[in-house]
C-alpha cells in the first residue's frame, strides 16, 4: 500500500508518527555534529505537540525527519504504513505533496509570487486541496490577496506560510519556530491561526519552539537536549493562544 | 497559467540584466553562424541560378587560330550540347582623365541576336548594334570605377591599332564574375575591365576573319568533361590550342568556387567556434544562475513537488532565455548576412542576389544552444535535488578556507585585509574562478581571431612586395620578345633597374598528381624579382632544374627535393621534359614554380627570350615610363604594385571594417555576458556577507573592491590566457584556410593583442559599473534578517 492511498483525517487515537532509535549525524566543515542520539516517539492523530528545547538540542533536525525533508543516519521513523527511513526519493516526495504542512521560521514564501499565487503553487500540485483563497481567510488574509510577500509584515507573512503549509488539507502540520523571528503580539496572532487549524481540521500540529511560554497552548509538551528527549509531559488545561505571553 | 510559470515569468523579469547578458552570449554565437551559413548559402544560390540563366559554358578552350569551318566538327564531338566559337584579344585601354595603364580583355559577340552561351546581363544600355564596328559593351566593374555610361567613349588598342569605342551597355556575364588582369595579385577595377564587341568588327582588327581562338561549349547530361576536352584538344592541336579545361579550371569560376569553399569553412569553423565558446559559457553561467536559486528548489521540494516538475520549471527558465538570445542572434544573424553578401558582391558580380535562409539554420542554432543550456542547468538543478530539502534551505555552512599560498609564503604583510578575501576566495574555489577565466579568455581569443586577418594580409603583401616580387612595374608583351628589348627599356628615363622573365604556361606532372601554372624562368641573380627560402631570406634559383612554391610541391603534387617532374609545356614547341626538383620555396599568394631564364629558354629551344621585364624606376616617373610603354605595340599589360596594394586596400577595406566591427561586438558581447554574470552570480552569493560588512561600517568602495577586485583579478589573468586561445584559434583558421590562392601566415602583431584586450577590458569596465549600481542598491538590513 502506497501513501497515496492513506487516509487523510482520523480520530485521535491513531498513531500518525512512529519513531525507534533515530540518531543523525551532520558533517560540518570539518567537524561532525551528532544531531540526534536515538529518539523514541509516538505521534497521534489531531495532538498539538510542542517540541521544546534550546538551539542545538535537535529539535529541527527531529522535524525534518518526520516531515521528510532529511533522513535519519540510523533508527526507523513510521508515518502510518509508510517507512520514512526506507522510503524512496519519491515517496517521499509524494508524501510531502499530499500529508504535510510546513511552516518555516523565515516563512520561506516565493518573494515572485503573490499571496494567492504562493498558496496556489501547493494547492496546484496537492489531490484535494482547499481553495488558496479559503486557506487565506482561515488565516486571517483574505483581504490581502494580490500583495507580494515584500509588502507584508513579519507575521503576516508568517499567517500566509501557515495558509500555504494547510490549503493542501494535510494529516501533519509541522511548525519550525513560527514565531521565532516575530514579536509576542504578532507571535500570539500566528498561534492562533495555528490553534485554529488543529481544532477545526484536527491536523497532528507539531510546533518546535525554543520558547517555554508557548507550550501552554500544546496537548503535549516534549523537551529535547543534547539530541535526547528529556521530558515528557501532557498538559491537563491545555491555555489558549490568546492567553500565552512572552 | 500555473503559479509556477507565474514565478518563472517574474524571475525572469527580475533577473532581466543577466537574462540579457546570456541571451547576448547565445546571440553572439547565432549571430555568427546565421551570417556565416546565409551568406554561403545566398552566394552559392545566386551563382547556380546565374549560372544556369546566362547559359554559362561547361568546357572551354583557347587556341592560336582555327577556321571557322573547323565549329561544326568540334560541335559534333560526343557530349557537346551547344558550342560556341569566338574571337577573344587583350587590349590596351585608354579612358579619357585616367594616366595609369589599364588593360582589357575583349570578347567577341555574335552580330546577330545574343550569344548562345556566356549571355550577358545587361545592367545599362542595349548590347552594339549588328555589324558595329565601333560600340562595345563594358563590364560593370570597370565602367561603374571610371563612371562610364552608354554613349561615352574610350580608346583601344587592339592588336596594335588604336581605336575609338563608343559604349552601347554595361554588362555582367557568368564567365567574368571574378575579374582579375593576367598575372595581377588582386582585382583592379580602374585598371582592368572585360568588354564585348559585335565579332566581325574584332574579326577585322585581329586578323580573325573567318577564324576563331576561343571556344566554349555545355554539355549534354551526364557527359564526362574530360573526355570531351581530350576530344577537342585533339581537333585543335593543329590549330595551336593550349588545352581545353572544365569549367571547375575556368579562372573566374575557380576563384568564386575557391572563395565558396572558404567561406564554407568559415561558416562552419566559425560558429563551431563562437558557438562552442557560447555554449560552454551559458553552461557555466546557467548552472551558477541556477545555484543561487538552491533554497528555492529546497522549498518547491518540501512541498512535494517531484524532480521532474521542478526540472521542468528550470529548463523552461533558461529555455525562454536560449529562445531570446537565439531569436536576437538570428535577427542579427541575418542582418550581418545580407550587408556581408553585400559586400561580397562588390568582388563577385552578379545581377542579383537571391538570399537565402535555410530553416536548418533556425534548427541548428536552436538544439545548440538548446543543448548547452539544458544541460547547465539539469547538471546544477539535479545537484540541486540530491541535497535533502533540509539542508538546501539551510544557510550554507561556513565554507572552508585557508591561508592562501601567498600568506603561508609569508608575503601577507603586502595585502591589505580586503586583499587577503579575494585571493582567500579565489583560492577557496580555484575550479570557479578557472571557468570565470576560461570564459573571458575565450572572449579574448575570439576577437584576436576577428582582427587577426588584417595583420595577416598586411603581412603577406610585406613579403609579396618588398621581399619576393619588389620591383615597382611589371611589363608584360604580346608575345615572347627578343632580349633586345629589355635594354630599349633599359634606356627609358627614369629607370633603374631591369630584369627579364620568360614565363610560359604548363601543365606539371608527379605521378598521379597534376596542376596547371605558370612556369617561370627568372634571372637568377635578379635583385627586383626572386624566389624566397622558407626563411623568406632571397634564394638563387639553381640552373637545370625547377623549385616549387611549399603549397605546391607538399599539398598538390606531393613531390620533394630530388624528385623528377614531368612538364608538359603549352606553348611554342608544345615539349614534354622531365626536370628535377631541386628547391622549395616560401610564398604566401599563389603558387609558383621557377627555373633559371636561361634554363627554360633552352627547354623551349628557343634563343634569348622574355616574355615580359620587371623594372625599378625613380621616384615621380612613373607617370613618364606608362605613358612611353604604353605607346609600344609589343607591350600588353603594365601592372604597378603601388596600384595593386592601393587598389588592394580600397577593396579589402571595407571588407576588413566590417570583419573587425562584427567579431568585436560578438566578443564584446561575450565577454560582458561573462563578466556582467560572474558579478551578479558574486553579489547574489555574498550579499549577505557584503551586507554585514556594511553593517560593521566598511564603505561601499570598500566591499565594492572585494566582489570587483576579485573580477578584476580575474579579468586581468584571463587576459594572457586569451592570448593563447587566440593564438590557437588562429592557428586553426591558418590550417583551414590553406588553398593555392593563398595562405595565411600566422602573425599577430602587437595591436592584435591590444585590440583583444581592450574589448575585454571595456567589457569588464562596464559590467563592473553595473555591478557597482547594485551594491548600492544593497539592503542591508533585509539580508541579514532573512536569507533568501
Amino acid at each position: 500500500m502506497t501513501c497515496r492511498h492513506i487516509p487523510y483525517h482520523s480520530d485521535m487515537t491513531q498513531t500518525i508518527f512512529s519513531a525507534q532509535g533515530l540518531t543523525k549525524v551532520y558533517p560540518m566543515g570539518e567537524v561532525t555534529v551528532q544531531a540526534l542520539r536515538g529518539v523514541d516517539l509516538l505521534l497521534s492523530a489531531g495532538e498539538l505537540v510542542v517540541l521544546l528545547g534550546p538551539s542545538g538540542s535537535g529539535k529541527s533536525t527531529l522535524l525534518n525527519i518526520l516531515g521528510g525533508l532529511d533522513t535519519a543516519t540510523s533508527g526507523t521513523v513510521r508515518y502510518r504504513d509508510l517507512d520514512l527511513s526506507k522510503a524512496s526519493d519519491k515517496e517521499l516526495t509524494n508524501y510531502r505533496r499530499h500529508h504535510v504542512g510546513f511552516v518555516f521560521q523565515f516563512y520561506n514564501l516565493i518573494p515572485s509570487l503573490t499571496v494567492r499565487e504562493n498558496v496556489a503553487a501547493v494547492t496546484e500540485i496537492a489531490r484535494a486541496p482547499m481553495r488558496p483563497e479559503e486557506a487565506l481567510e482561515r488565516v486571517g488574509l483574505g483581504h490581502r490577496l494580490d500583495h507580494f510577500p515584500a509588502q507584508l509584515s513579519g507575521g503576516e507573512q508568517q499567517r500566509v506560510a501557515i495558509a500555504r503549509a494547510i490549503a493542501k488539507n494535510p494529516a501533519v502540520l509541522l511548525c519550525d519556530e513560527p514565531t521565532g523571528a516575530l514579536d509576542s503580539q504578532t507571535g500570539v496572532v500566528v498561534l492562533e491561526a495555528l490553534e485554529k487549524v488543529n481544532r477545526e481540521l484536527g491536523t497532528l500540529t507539531v510546533l518546535i519552539t525554543h520558547n517555554a511560554g508557548i507550550a501552554d497552548m500544546a496537548d503535549r509538551v516534549i523537551r529535547l537536549f543534547d539530541g535526547r528527549i528529556v521530558e515528557e509531559r501532557r498538559n491537563s488545561t491545555k491555555k489558549s493562544a490568546k492567553e500565552l505571553s512572552w | 497559467m500555473t503559479a509556477l510559470d507565474k514565478k518563472l515569468l517574474r524571475d525572469l523579469w527580475l533577473m532581466r540584466g543577466q537574462v540579457l547578458a546570456i541571451a547576448a552570449v547565445i546571440m553572439g554565437g547565432v549571430a555568427t553562424l546565421v551570417m556565416a551559413l546565409s551568406t554561403y548559402d545566398s552566394l552559392l544560390t545566386t551563382r547556380d541560378r546565374f549560372y544556369r540563366d546566362y547559359g554559362f559554358g561547361q568546357v572551354f578552350a583557347s587556341l592560336k587560330r582555327a577556321p571557322e569551318s573547323l565549329a561544326g566538327r568540334l560541335a559534333d564531338v560526343p557530349g557537346v550540347a551547344t558550342l560556341e566559337t569566338r574571337v577573344v584579344t587583350l587590349a590596351k585601354l585608354e579612358v579619357p582623365g585616367f594616366a595609369d595603364p589599364a588593360v582589357g580583355m575583349i570578347a567577341s559577340l555574335p552580330d546577330h541576336g545574343a550569344p548562345r552561351l556566356n549571355r550577358l546581363h545587361l545592367k545599362r544600355g542595349r548590347l552594339p548594334a549588328p555589324y558595329s564596328e565601333n560600340e562595345t559593351v563594358v563590364s560593370d566593374t570597370f565602367a561603374d570605377a571610371h563612371k562610364l555610361n552608354p554613349g561615352d567613349r574610350i580608346g583601344a588598342i587592339i592588336n596594335g591599332k588604336r581605336q575609338t569605342l563608343i559604349l552601347s551597355g554595361v554588362a555582367l556575364s557568368p564567365e567574368y564574375v571574378y575579374q582579375i588582369a593576367p598575372g595581377a595579385m588582386f582585382p583592379d577595377f580602374q585598371r582592368y575591365g572585360v568588354l564585348w564587341m559585335g565579332r566581325h568588327a574584332l574579326a577585322m582588327a585581329n586578323n580573325m576573319n573567318g577564324a576563331f581562338n576561343n571556344v566554349s561549349a555545355t554539355l549534354t547530361p551526364g557527359t564526362k568533361p574530360q573526355a570531351v576536352i581530350d576530344r577537342i584538344d585533339e581537333l585543335l592541336a593543329a590549330y595551336g590550342g593550349i588545352g581545353g579545361y572544365s569549367r571547375e579550371y575556368q579562372f573566374s569560376n575557380r576563384f568564386l568556387s575557391e572563395e565558396l569553399k572558404q567561406l564554407k569553412t568559415t561558416a562552419t569553423l566559425f560558429p563551431a567556434i563562437f558557438l562552442g565558446v557560447a555554449a560552454f559559457l551559458l553552461n557555466v553561467v546557467v548552472s551558477r544562475m541556477i545555484a543561487t536559486q538552491r533554497d528555492q528548489i529546497a522549498i518547491l521540494k518540501a512541498f512535494g513537488y517531484g524532480d521532474l516538475m521542478i526540472g521542468a520549471h528550470f529548463l523552461k527558465m533558461v529555455l525562454v532565455i536560449a529562445l531570446l538570445g537565439v531569436s536576437m542572434g538570428i535577427a542579427l544573424g541575418a542582418w550581418f548576412g545580407v550587408s556581408l553578401s553585400h559586400v561580397y558582391m562588390n568582388f563577385y558580380r552578379f545581377p542579383y542576389l537571391d538570399y537565402v535562409l535555410r530553416p536548418m539554420v533556425f534548427v541548428i542554432a536552436l538544439a545548440v544552444a538548446g543543448i548547452a543550456a539544458a544541460s547547465g542547468t539539469l547538471l546544477t538543478v539535479g545537484r540541486a535535488m540530491r541535497l535533502p530539502p533540509a539542508e538546501g534551505m539551510r544557510p550554507d555552512t561556513p565554507e572552508v578556507y585557508r591561508t592562501t599560498l601567498i600568506e603561508r609564503i609569508g608575503l601577507q604583510r603586502w595585502f591589505s585585509q580586503p586583499s587577503r578575501m579575494i585571493l582567500r576566495h579565489i583560492e577557496r574555489r580555484p575550479w570557479k574562478a578557472m571557468l570565470t577565466i576560461l570564459g573571458i579568455a575565450c572572449a579574448c581569443g575570439l576577437m584576436m581571431v576577428g582582427d587577426y586577418q588584417r595583420g595577416a594580409v598586411e603581412y603577406m603583401l610585406d613579403v609579396q612586395f618588398n621581399r619576393s616580387a619588389r620591383e615597382d612595374l611589371a611589363v608584360t608583351f604580346t608575345d615572347p620578345t627578343a632580349i633586345g628589348a629589355l635594354h630599349e627599356i633599359a634606356s627609358l628615363p627614369g629607370v633603374r633597374r631591369v630584369e627579364g622573365f620568360r614565363d610560359v604556361s604548363a601543365n606539371l606532372r608527379f605521378d598521379q598528381h597534376k596542376y596547371r601554372a605558370a612556369l617561370y624562368g627568372i634571372e637568377p641573380d635578379g635583385i627586383l624579382h626572386h624566389a624566397l627560402d622558407t626563411d623568406l631570406n632571397a634564394v638563387r634559383v639553381p640552373p637545370g632544374g625547377v623549385v616549387l612554391t611549399d603549397h605546391l610541391a607538399e599539398r598538390i603534387l606531393h613531390v620533394r627535393p630530388g624528385d623528377t617532374l614531368t612538364i608538359e609545356l603549352l606553348e611554342g614547341n608544345r615539349r614534354v621534359i622531365e626536370v628535377p626538383v631541386l628547391g622549395i620555396t616560401k610564398q604566401y599568394l599563389g603558387v609558383s614554380a621557377y627555373m633559371q631564364r636561361d634554363t627554360l629558354n633552352r627547354l623551349l629551344r628557343e634563343g634569348d627570350v622574355i616574355s615580359g621585364v620587371y623594372l625599378s624606376h625613380d621616384p615621380g616617373a612613373e607617370a613618364g615610363i606608362y605613358k612611353r610603354l604604353q605607346a609600344r605595340p609589343r607591350v600588353l599589360g603594365q601592372v604597378a604594385h603601388a596600384n595593386a596594394i592601393r587598389s588592394f586596400n580600397a577593396t579589402m577595406g571595407e571588407f576588413v571594417l566590417f570583419f573587425n566591427m562584427i567579431s568585436a561586438l560578438l566578443a564584446a558581447s561575450i565577454a560582458f555576458g561573462v563578466v556582467y554574470n560572474s558579478a551578479r552570480i558574486a553579489l547574489s552569493e555574498r550579499g549577505r556577507e557584503l551586507a554585514s560588512l556594511r553593517v560593521l561600517g566598511f564603505s561601499r568602495a570598500e566591499i565594492g573592491y572585494i566582489l570587483l577586485g576579485e573580477l578584476g583579478t580575474l579579468t586581468l589573468a584571463a587576459i594572457p590566457v586569451g592570448f593563447l586561445v587566440g593564438i590557437g584559434l588562429c592557428g586553426v583558421l591558418v590550417l583551414s584556410f590553406n588553398s593555392e590562392l593563398y595562405r595565411l601566415p600566422l602573425v599577430l602583431e602587437p595591436y592584435n593583442y591590444a585590440m583583444a584586450a581592450s574589448v575585454v577590458l571595456g567589457s569588464a569596465v562596464v559590467s563592473g559599473l553595473l555591478a557597482w549600481r547594485s551594491l548600492g542598491k544593497l539592503d542591508l538590513v533585509a539580508v541579514l534578517k532573512t536569507r533568501e
